[in-house]
């Protein structure tokens, strides 16, 4: 989704790409760096998350609770990132190792990170 | 082949840091019957919401599953203010959420609409001052 002139461009990237494009640290779920990401939703929100229906999706959020982890594990995102330098919790972790969900930490704020991302072309939901 | 099974799982109004087990547990048996993983996802996600509403806005609740050959049948009940106008409250971004409900993540008003997205019918009964009971079918076809 990156535009050199009128081009629209979308790419797909694994979590290990997302890592490195965000600075950021995989906290849990190795098995997930080659996981193809297609989109990416951002929102402190989880009753908003809930809406959305599509797959191969990262979340981006600031919210660092067991609400954040339970609501990837009932819209089956399996990859979610953490902006702002929020820590997760031990608890907030194996509730993800058992629902097999990878968990990211990044240093920067919502907006770098999503500019970051946006620029390196994966796609937004709408 | 006639096939019925009930789970019902008792939830404590408040206790944020329960929400969703009771969903989650749910959703571990629909994954277990090997039921197409699109109907699992909206399952789980109208039941969490639900879940997420006794916890948020009432005192003490269950959520009560039932499978047969034919549909997913779940009923929310619970004791609590109850819902004093449903069509309002079934109106996108409405909310009456506390400020600690907000802090946890919820309190858009996107709920209760987002449940019947999922759904394929749902049925809100309510008496305030009592409690609500949801009723969430969704078909096998
Ligand atoms: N079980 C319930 N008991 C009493 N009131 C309820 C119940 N469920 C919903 N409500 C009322 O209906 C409103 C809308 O519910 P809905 O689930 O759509 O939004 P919310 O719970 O406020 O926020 P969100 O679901 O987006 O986190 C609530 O704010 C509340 O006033
Ligand atoms: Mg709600």
């Amino acid at each position: 989704m990156s535009t050199f002139g009128q081009m629209l461009i979308s790419i797909e990237m694994t979590l290990n790409e997302i890592i490195k494009l965000t600075k950021g640290r995989l906290v849990c779920g190795d098995s997930k760096l080659n996981y193809m990401l297609k989109f990416a939703f951002a929102s402190d929100l989880m009753s908003d998350v809930l809406t959305i229906d599509t797959d191969n999706l990262l979340l981006i959020t600031g919210l660092t609770n067991l609400q954040t982890i339970r609501t990837a594990e009932m819209s089956d995102i399996q990859t979610v990132l953490f902006v702002r330098n929020k820590k997760v919790s031990q608890d907030m972790i194996d509730l993800a190792n058992e629902s097999d969900i990878a968990l990211i930490e990044c240093p920067s704020s919502m907006y770098k990170t999503c500019g970051e991302l946006y620029k390196a072309g994966l796609p937004y939901v709408f | 082949m006639f096939f019925n099974m009930q789970l019902t799982y008792e939830i404590a109004g408040g206790d944020f840091g329960k929400a969703g087990y009771a969903s989650s547990e749910i959703k571990k048996v629909l994954k277990k019957l090997n039921l197409d993983l699109r109907i699992i996802k909206k399952i789980a996600v109208a039941l969490y919401e639900a879940e997420v509403n006794i916890v948020a806005h009432a005192y003490r609740g269950s959520l009560t599953v039932e499978i047969d050959t034919v549909k997913i049948s779940v009923k929310a009940q619970d004791e609590g203010p109850g819902i004093a106008d449903i069509d309002q409250a079934m109106t996108e971004g409405f909310s009456t959420a506390s400020a600690q409900v907000r802090e946890m993540g919820f309190g858009a008003g996107m709920g209760l609409p987002n449940i019947k997205k999922n759904a394929d019918e749902l049925n809100i009964s309510s008496e305030v001052g009592k409690g609500t009971e949801l009723e969430i079918i969704t078909y096998l076809k």
